[in-house]
């Protein structure tokens, strides 16, 4: 790891201010990739901003049709909380998924999305349930936010604060997960929303994107059968030594299926 | 740049000048010299050094030690009691869940959060809770036997110790 220098700001306001003033500033969440790639020297932060020490960024808060989520809220703290469990109980299961315990004890929800790993579990849900990030700055509507391979709609220092994620009338997260890393080769959450069912796959392409196929096939019949024969095309989606794409776009069909019936139970 | 970090480390306040790259795990084995917590993959794999901080297992490889200033740690060295073997302890040496015991401070911490959790758990928990656990001797079965008796231990009191 490169030497740098570690700030704890007590509020958002003193975290935006270093940023301001140092272009290399880095934000610290979780650490659960950032720490990774720096020991790798893949990244060179002069300063690491720990956005623990910021109470605005805690919490989770029932607002009738949606739950607000801070974004340094832990993967554990979201699976294993009463108010999502009870109101969107996908999204607690899909928290639980994600890599191990020691992970999800230390992992973010923002962090998680401002990094934007392919493979991360939690932009499917973002998209699935139509959520909305708010920003230091302004609030992002997830259509709006999955840009690329590692980037999102946020600007350069700008600080993802929480994530509203509205209640859907029924969603499940199916994900079939690498064995050895447990980031999902292919994960799909299904939600039936107030905008009609929304189908979200991560894992399979560079960034996490809709179904509209399946989205369709799913607002006429909300069942696995009303996907039957259906596929997604594999041009745009990643292949490695784990997956090919035409595995990826088969698995897509196969989770798709398995989070219907989930969703439905 | 250094910073001077201080913490409980197993019920004592420590502390040390570190380097803000300093990693949790070098700053315990290093600094503090308490080389029970070990080093096995460093890329937060194979759980070999995983500690409690503030009551919850981590990755000490993939913490910075200044992440841990004033908070509670508690590493394999703080486990016995009095002399005596944790219950949990006691059983990965009576159910032989351990070979080479590399991996066995790493288990043992992670084993103790998932009964913090969840004191009764079954054979399945048990395998998901250390999917962040590897073991390259024992296949395992020992293991989750051991974890499976340790929670029962502690759930009986037996040895006269209740929790951690």
């Amino acid at each position: 790891m490169y030497e740098f220098n570690y700030r704890r700001p007590e509020s958002l306001a003193a975290a935006r201010e270093i940023l301001d003033g140092d272009d290399e500033a880095m934000l610290l969440a979780g650490g659960m990739t950032l720490l990774p790639t720096m020991k790798l020297r893949l990244a060179r932060p002069s300063d690491l901003v720990d956005l623990a020490g910021i109470d605005e960024l805690l919490g989770i808060s029932d607002q009738e049709s949606a739950i607000e989520i801070g974004a340094m809220v832990r993967h554990a703290d979201v699976a294993a909380s009463k108010t999502v469990r009870s109101s969107i109980p996908a999204l607690a299961a899909l928290a639980g998924m994600i890599g191990d315990a020691q992970v999800r004890n230390r992992g973010t929800l923002g962090g998680s999305i401002a990094n934007s790993d392919p493979s991360a579990d939690y932009p499917a849900a973002v998209l699935a349930l139509n959520a909305v990030i708010t920003t230091d700055r302004r609030q992002i509507a997830a259509d709006d936010y999955f840009k690329g391979l590692f980037e999102t709609a946020l600007q350069p220092k700008e600080i993802v604060r929480s994530v509203r994620f509205p209640k859907p009338a029924r969603a499940a997260y199916a994900k079939f997960p690498n064995p050895a890393s447990r980031y999902a080769v292919v994960g799909v959450m299904v939600a039936e929303t107030r905008e009609g069912v929304r189908v979200a796959v991560t894992g399979a392409a560079p960034r996490a994107f809709r179904a509209s196929a399946l989205e369709a096939a799913l607002n006429e019949t909300f069942s696995a059968d009303a996907l039957d024969g259906l596929t997604i095309p594999s041009d745009d989606l990643m292949s490695d030594l784990h997956a090919s794409a035409e595995y990826r776009a088969c698995l897509v069909g196969v989770m798709a299926k398995r989070a219907v019936t989930n969703a439905s139970g | 740049m250094t910073k001077v970090v201080s913490f409980i480390l197993n019920g004592k306040q420590v502390r040390a000048e570190v380097e803000c790259r300093t990693l949790l795990v070098e700053m315990l084995r290093e600094h503090l010299r308490h080389t029970g917590t070990h080093v096995g993959c460093d890329t937060s794999q194979c759980g070999a050094c995983v500690v409690h901080v503030d009551g919850r297992s981590v990755k000490s490889c993939t913490m910075l030690a200044v992440q841990a200033e004033a908070s509670e740690v508690l590493t394999i060295e703080g486990v016995a009691r009095n002399g005596k073997l944790h219950p949990m302890q006691e059983a990965f040496r009576e159910y032989h869940g351990l070979q080479c015991g590399f991996c066995t401070p790493g288990m043992i911490m992670s084993a103790l959060d998932l009964v913090r959790q969840n004191p009764d758990p079954d054979d399945r928990q048990i395998r998901a809770w250390l999917d962040g656990n590897l073991c390259r001797c024992t296949g395992y079965q020992n293991i989750v036997r051991a974890v499976k008796a340790g929670a029962g231990a502690m759930r009986t009191g037996r040895n006269g110790i209740r929790h951690v």
